[in-house]
């Protein structure tokens, strides 16, 4: 296991050097941050000010250097506009982001797994149908209108819950989280619900294909045969096998939830991360939108890590195979 | 006569398919008193596994148990409620299935696996039902039971496997246990340990067996009785030496013939000619008539299961008297 998870790490470094490497340089080449940075008016004097202040005249590959030595010492460079390390700016906005990100998991599994088992188990009844049916608008609809169309419902029109910002939140271990007080809640709970959507029709179709497979499987054939009753076969036969593929899937989709909420956060004016990166790419500040990328990219790749560990616990087969290596 | 443990009457298990009703278990009936062994014999598809499920109401659709009486100690499982009849299954009727590759859960651990089906039915603490587990694991020759107990199915060869499936059949010491060909995937030295054993259990508390096979040698020397089935009826019926030594029903006596050792070396085996009609085209009548070396006319009109000696029942035109 240890063997393995020391690989599993080396492989990530370079995973994430090479991403430095293209996000650093593809970046770079896109726009002119100066025109941005410089009062219209300026004269050249201070125009090459500025460029020499941000390291702007040097060559790519030199900048890139610079950019390697300072981001191996937790530096990701400053701000262009905000003048603040980039590393900082975005982690100040990352626990609206994860919140918002970990809520819509939770739902995405608290509603679609059961879900999924019914509709596995009864397939052909009508509830199992329109469970599917909804599951395939999840995955059609845009996640920007049915966002509009639930502020436009729950918001406007029937004034049930706040449509924007995080609400009253609590201060824990320095951050700020929503769920802790009812207030935080109900501002929470319609871009949770907005955001987990598509993962949660996901989770629908992974469980229900997954029970389809499983119930005509013989151990399942067997464990009736022991009369173990039908709450055990569920919960325990069924669930643990199913839960093999929407682990994996789900904790996949983790880095892709938190790096696209993008969406929904500027939907619902949801201060988190994805705000700010839009915001930064408008403006052309690069060190926030490397640092962003570079964030994502070890999200993910600590993510994969997780995820890898996880479905070895799950699945003893797998466990095997690793203490071989 | 006590009343036999197991009295099937007239068991039709049918699978309605797209392409039309697969008859697979047809008009079958058997019955076996407490500690008896019978074997139920017949070639691949004959309806030896469906039988069995049905006796443990186990048919998927697009299968159902369509018709007759399956009573279990007097009581007709097919009226019991699901309750009644989940309490019924792996405590006083058992079953070891055919893939033991496919038997157990792959994520869930050995121990679990047993404990589950000793508290499934006893209220009795993990600790003294870990215990039982582990004596079921020695009594079927598996070593250091206590360490297996934490191991996981892949970690088992197919013969082990085999053996835990069948060490899960005896936890609860049930009346009767249906062994679908249990012992196939087992090599020769294990299958005599494991045939003693059950052997041994049946003698000791009573348990009643049922031993599908294919092989006629372990029949032979386990059962006292066999049934042999073809494409979904029982065709011959009686005790098993007069049933091997004699066989009255043309069937059956090819499959006899077919066995090697039955055969002098070098000599040619005798095989049934042609193959297994498929369950959705039978022939009219006798469904072994077009393979049957003795088929006449008559054979086109279905035959009756009829007492053709004293305890040998037989479902043909023409038992073969004469030829044996
Ligand atoms: N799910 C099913 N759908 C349709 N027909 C089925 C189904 N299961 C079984 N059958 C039919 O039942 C017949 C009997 O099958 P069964 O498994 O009882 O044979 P068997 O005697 O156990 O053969 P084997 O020795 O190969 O195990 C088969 O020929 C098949 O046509
Ligand atoms: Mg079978």
């Amino acid at each position: 296991m240890t063997v393995f998870i020391i690989r599993r790490l080396l492989q990530s470094i370079v995973v994430v050097f090479l991403m430095s490497l293209l996000v650093f340089v593809g970046v770079n080449v896109v726009g002119d941050p100066v025109d941005m940075l410089i009062n219209p008016e300026a004269d050249q004097a201070e125009i090459e000010r500025v460029i020499r202040h941000f390291g702007l005249d040097k060559p790519l590959h030199i900048q890139y250097g610079h950019f390697l030595l300072n981001a191996l010492n937790g530096d990701l460079g400053k701000s262009f506009i905000f003048g603040m390390p980039a590393l900082k700016l975005i982690l100040m906005r990352m626990p609206a982001t994860l919140e918002l990100a970990f809520s819509a998991l939770i739902l995405a599994v608290l509603i679609g797994i059961p879900l999924g088992v019914y509709a596995g188990l009864k397939s052909k009844a009508k509830v199992s149908r329109t469970i599917m049916a909804g599951s395939i608008l999840g995955f059609s609809l845009p996640t920007f209108w049915v966002g509009l169309m639930m502020i436009m419902v729950f918001a406007v029109m029937l004034g049930w819950l706040p449509s924007t910002g995080r609400g009253e939140t609590v201060l824990v271990a320095g951050i700020e989280l929503s769920f802790l007080t009812l207030d935080g809640l109900s501002h929470l709970l319609m871009p949770a619900l907005n955001l987990s959507l598509f993962k949660m029709s996901l989770v629908i179709r992974l469980a229900r294909a997954g029970t389809r497979e499983v119930v005509h499987q013989d151990y399942m054939k067997f464990a009736r045969a022991k009369g173990l009753s039908e709450s055990r076969l569920i919960f325990v036969h069924l669930m643990k096998n199913i839960l093999i593929p929407v682990v994996t899937v789900l904790g996949l989709e983790l880095g892709g939830l938190i790096a696209f909420s993008v969406v929904t956060e500027t939907v619902f004016a949801w201060p988190g991360m994805g705000k700010l990166i839009i915001d930064s790419i408008h403006l052309l500040d690069r060190p926030v939108v490397v640092a962003y990328l570079m964030i994502i990219v070890l999200m993910f790749v600590i993510i994969n890590l997780i995820v890898d560990v996880l479905y070895s616990i799950l699945d003893p087969r797998v466990r095997l195979q690793d203490m071989k290596t | 006569m006590p009343q036999p443990t197991l009295d099937v009457r007239n068991l039709q298990t049918h699978f309605f398919t797209r392409d039309g009703v697969a008859k697979a278990v047809e008009d079958v009936s058997f019955s076996l008193g407490s500690g008896e062994v019978l074997g139920l014999v017949g070639e691949s598809g004959s309806g030896k596994t469906v039988t069995g499920f049905s006796i443990l109401g186990l048919v998927d659709p697009p299968g159902e148990v369509v018709g007759g009486e399956i009573l279990f100690k007097g009581r007709n499982l097919l009226k019991l409620s699901e309750e009644e009849m989940r309490n019924v299954r792996g405590n006083h009727l058992a079953m070891v299935f055919q893939d033991p590759m496919m038997t157990l859960n792959p994520v869930l651990r050995i121990d679990t696996q047993m404990i589950e089906a000793i508290q499934a039915h006893q209220k009795v603490g993990t600790d003294v039902a870990r215990e039982r587990a582990r004596d079921a694991l020695g009594k079927v020759g598996i070593a250091s039971p206590d360490e297996r107990l934490r191991a996981y199915p892949h970690q088992f060869s197919g013969g082990m496997r085999q053996r835990v499936a069948i060490a899960i059949a005896l936890l609860n010491q049930p009346e009767l246990i249906i062994a679908d060909e249990p012992t196939t995937a087992l090599d020769v030295t294990i299958q005599g340990q494991i045939l003693h054993e059950v052997q041994r259990l049946c003698r000791e508390t009573g348990t009643a067996l049922i031993w599908i096979t294919h092989d006629l040698a372990v029949v032979a020397g386990l059962a006292e009785r066999i049934c042999v089935m073809y494409a979904g009826r029982i065709v011959e019926t009686g005790s098993v030496d007069e049933v091997l030594d004699r066989p009255l029903h043309p069937y059956s006596k090819g499959l006899i013939e077919s066995v090697p050792s039955h055969n002098q070396r070098g000599r040619r085996l005798n095989q049934i000619p042609g193959m297994t009609p498929s369950l959705l085209s039978l022939p009219e009548g006798c469904a072994f008539r077009t393979r049957c070396p003795i088929a006449d006319v008559e054979c086109r009109r279905l035959p009756s299961l009829h007492e053709a000696e004293t305890e040998r029942r037989i479902f043909c035109h023409h038992p073969q008297r004469e030829t044996a």
